[in-house]
C-alpha cells in the first residue's frame, strides 16, 4: 500500500486556472496528481515490485478485453465479405472494398450531416440554456429558490418513459415529426443534470467579483456573459462533452420521430442497416462492420479532444453523493 | 442659524429620532428596497425562464397527460376514449408484461453487482499503480464513448455462436460456448457480459473516490497488522461507500431503462426472423406498444408501472444504504 501520497485537495487543474473556477467538486476530488515527487519513491520500488508486476500483467490483460472489440472491428471492416467472421487480427486480403460500397449502399454522407446538424444545435441549446438556468440559481437570491431547485432534481428521478409519448403528441401536433426538430429543440429548455452541474461550479466562483463588476456597472446579463461563464469553463466544456456524446448515439428519439431513410442520423441509419443486412435479410456484415465504424469513430475523435474533461466529469458526477 | 448644531442629526442627514424603533428606521428604505428586491426577482425569472417554461410544456403537462392516457385508449388518429383501469387491468394479465419484466430484473439483478464488482477490481488495480493510471483509464473508458447501437452490433458479432471471438476463447480452454445471441437460456447473460465492457466511467469515479481516502487511515490499519484484504475491508470499501451506493442507484436505474443494445441486436423491422423474446425487455415492449402498435393508452399504463417500480426500487436502496453507506462527517 506504499503509494506516492497525495497532498490533500491536489487538484489535477492547471495552477493557471483562475481562482474559483476549479469549484468546489473538484477541489475535495485529488485525483492523480501530475508533478512527479522523488522522494516517496524509494520505499515502493523496494517492496513493491512483485505485487506491481502482478497488477501490471493483470491491468494488461484486461486492456487486451478492452481494446480487442475495437481492433476486431476496425480489421473485419477491411475484410471482404467472406472473411469478416474469420477472427484474424490482420486481414488475409486488405481491402478498402467496404467503404466504397457502404457509401453506396446507404446515404451515409447525409446521415453524417444530420447527426452533426443534431449534435451542434442540440449541445448549443442545452449548454446556452442550463448556464443560464444554473447562473439564476446560483446568483440571485429570492424566496422559494430552494424549492424549485429542489423541482429540478426531482425532475431527474422521473424516467423519460412517462413523459415519452406526450412528449411526443407535442412534436406531432406541431407538425415536426419527420423532421431533426424534436432531436435537439427540447434542449431550449436546459437538462436538470447540467443545471445541476453548472450550479455547482458558479457556487464556487466568489461573489466579491460579481459585486465588484456591479459597481463597476455591470448588467445581470454582463457579469453572467463576461465572469462568471469565463470562470466556469471547465464545466462548460464538460457539459458540451457530454451533450455531444449523447445526441450523437442517441437511438430512441430517431426511432420515434424519423420515417424516412434521408432524415436518418447516424445510428438511426445503422439500425436500418442491420435489419436489412444483417440476420432479417441478406447476410452482408461487411457492411453493418463499416458503418458500425463509421459511426464510433466521432466518438473517438471527441474523446481525444476532451479526455482530461471527460474523465473528471464523469469523476466529478460520482462525487455529489 | 447660530443654534448649537446637534451632531446626532448632522451624521444621520434627516431628523434624530429615538434609537431602538425600528419603525422610524425603517420606511425611508422600504419601497426601494422592495422594488429592488422585485427587480432582482425579475432577473431571476428571465434566467430561470427556459427552465420554467421547459418545465411545464415538456414535463409537467406531459406527466398529467400521461396519467389521463393511461385510463384511455389512445392510438394517435382518434381521439383518447376513457376506459377508466382497465388498460392497468391488463397490465396485470399480459404474459408479456410479466416476460418483460421478469427479463429486465433478471439482467438488474445479476448486471448491477457484476458491474460494480468489476468496477471496483479495475478501480483498486488502477489505484495501486500510481503514475501509469492514466493511460489505463483512458482505455477502460473508450467503450463509454462507443454508441450503444455499435454496442449491440458488437455483441451480435462478438458473440456469435459460431464464429464469434468470445466462444473462441472458449475453444482454447476446451470449452464449448453457447449460442449467445439464438440461445433464450444465454441471450441475457451475454448482453449482461456485453455491458460489462463499458464498465469505464464507473471505474472512473471509483478512482477518483479511492483517492480521496486519507492516506493515513492507510498507516494506522498496517500498524494494527492489517494486510491487503482487512485494510480494503475496513478501511476503503467504507469510505468509497458513497460512490458504490451512487453507482448501484445509478446503475439500476440504467438497467431497468435497459432499451438499445438489446432493441439493436433483437427487434426492429425486418428482425423479425431474429427477435428473441428472451430480450424482450420492459422499455422495448413500452416502445413496441406505444409506436409500433400504437397502444399510447397502454404504453402509458406501462410507463406509470415502471416509474413505480422504480421508485419502490430506489426508496428500498435508500432505506439500505442508511445502515451500510458510512457518510465522513455523518451528513448524508
Amino acid at each position: 500500500m506504499t503509494r506516492t501520497p497525495a497532498p490533500p485537495g491536489a487538484s489535477p487543474t492547471t495552477p493557471s486556472a483562475p481562482a474559483g473556477a476549479i469549484g468546489p467538486v473538484a477541489q475535495t476530488r485529488p485525483m492523480r496528481p501530475r508533478p512527479l515527487r522523488p522522494a516517496p519513491r524509494r520505499p515502493r520500488r523496494r517492496r513493491m515490485r512483485p505485487a506491481t508486476i502482478v497488477v501490471g500483467i493483470l491491468l494488461s490483460l484486461a486492456t487486451l478485453v478492452f481494446i480487442y472489440p475495437f481492433v476486431w472491428l476496425i480489421s473485419a471492416s477491411f475484410k471482404p465479405r467472406s472473411e469478416v467472421f474469420d477472427n484474424k487480427l490482420i486481414p488475409d486480403s486488405f481491402t478498402i472494398d467496404n467503404y466504397l460500397q457502404v457509401w453506396q449502399e446507404a446515404p451515409l454522407g447525409l446521415w453524417l450531416l444530420n447527426t452533426l446538424i443534431v449534435t451542434v444545435l442540440a449541445t448549443l441549446a442545452v449548454t446556452v440554456s442550463s448556464a443560464m438556468v444554473a447562473w439564476g440559481f446560483a446568483y440571485f437570491r429570492f424566496r422559494g429558490r430552494e424549492i424549485l431547485f429542489g423541482v429540478v432534481l426531482a425532475t431527474m428521478m422521473l424516467p423519460g418513459a412517462v413523459t415519452m409519448i406526450p412528449v411526443f403528441l407535442i412534436w406531432n401536433g406541431l407538425g415536426t415529426t419527420g423532421t431533426l426538430t424534436p432531436l435537439w429543440a427540447g434542449n431550449l429548455f436546459g437538462s436538470a443534470f447540467y443545471i445541476f452541474l453548472l450550479r455547482q461550479f458558479f457556487l464556487g466562483i466568489p461573489r466579491d467579483l460579481f459585486e465588484a463588476a456591479r459597481i463597476d456597472g455591470a448588467g445581470n446579463w454582463a457579469i453572467f456573459q463576461r465572469i462568471a461563464v469565463p470562470l466556469c469553463k471547465p464545466a462548460i466544456v464538460v457539459t458540451i462533452l457530454f451533450e455531444a456524446q449523447a445526441a450523437w448515439t442517441d437511438l430512441m428519439r430517431p426511432l420515434i420521430y424519423l420515417r424516412d431513410s434521408s432524415t436518418f442520423t447516424i445510428p438511426r441509419g445503422l439500425k436500418a442497416l442491420v435489419d436489412q443486412y444483417g440476420f432479417g435479410g441478406e447476410w452482408h456484415w461487411e457492411i453493418i462492420v463499416t458503418a458500425s465504424v463509421i459511426t464510433t469513430i466521432p466518438m473517438i475523435i471527441l474523446f481525444f479532444l476532451g479526455q482530461r474533461q471527460f474523465v473528471e466529469g464523469v469523476a466529478t458526477t460520482g462525487m455529489k453523493g | 442659524m447660530s443654534a448649537p448644531v446637534n451632531p446626532a442629526a448632522l451624521l444621520a442627514g434627516r431628523p434624530a429620532k429615538k434609537p431602538g424603533s425600528p419603525a422610524a428606521v425603517q420606511p425611508p428604505a422600504t419601497p426601494a428596497r422592495r422594488r429592488a428586491r422585485r427587480r432582482n426577482f425579475y432577473s431571476a425569472l428571465l434566467f430561470l425562464s427556459p427552465w420554467i417554461v421547459g418545465f411545464l410544456i415538456f414535463t409537467l403537462w406531459p406527466i398529467l397527460y400521461s396519467a389521463y392516457l393511461s385510463l384511455t385508449d389512445y392510438d394517435v388518429i382518434n381521439a383518447p376514449t376513457f376506459t377508466g383501469l382497465d388498460n392497468y387491468v391488463e397490465l396485470v394479465q399480459d404474459p408479456k408484461i410479466a416476460l418483460a419484466l421478469s427479463n429486465t430484473i433478471f439482467y438488474t439483478v445479476l448486471q448491477v453487482p457484476l458491474h460494480i464488482a468489476v468496477a471496483l477490481a479495475l478501480a483498486l488495480l488502477l489505484n495501486r499503480i500510481g503514475q501509469a493510471s492514466g493511460f489505463f483509464r483512458t482505455v477502460f473508458f473508450l467503450p463509454n464513448m462507443t454508441p450503444p447501437v455499435a454496442v449491440g452490433v458488437l455483441f451480435l458479432l462478438v458473440f456469435n455462436g459460431q464464429n464469434g471471438f468470445v466462444n473462441l476463447v472458449l475453444g482454447w480452454f476446451g470449452l464449448a460456448g453457447p449460442s449467445w445471441t439464438t440461445d433464450p437460456a444465454w441471450v441475457k447473460p451475454g448482453l449482461i457480459l456485453m455491458s460489462l465492457w463499458q464498465v469505464g466511467a464507473s471505474v472512473v469515479i471509483l478512482l477518483a473516490a479511492l483517492q480521496s481516502v486519507p492516506r493515513d487511515l492507510y498507516e494506522s490499519a498496517r500498524l494494527d497488522g492489517a494486510g491487503f484484504w482487512r485494510q480494503t475491508r475496513s478501511v476503503t470499501i467504507p469510505l468509497i461507500s458513497p460512490a458504490l451506493f451512487f453507482l448501484v442507484i445509478i446503475n439500476t436505474i440504467a438497467g431497468f431503462n435497459n432499451f438499445t443494445e438489446a432493441y439493436t441486436a433483437f427487434f426492429g423491422s425486418g428482425n423479425s426472423t431474429y427477435s428473441n423474446d428472451a430480450a424482450l425487455f420492459y422499455v422495448i415492449y413500452l416502445f413496441q406498444q406505444g409506436f409500433e402498435f400504437l397502444h399510447m393508452g397502454y404504453a402509458s399504463a406501462m410507463a406509470w408501472l415502471l416509474f413505480l417500480i422504480v421508485l419502490v426500487v430506489t426508496a428500498v436502496q435508500m432505506i439500505v444504504s442508511r445502515r451500510l453507506v458510512f457518510y465522513e462527517g455523518g451528513t448524508p
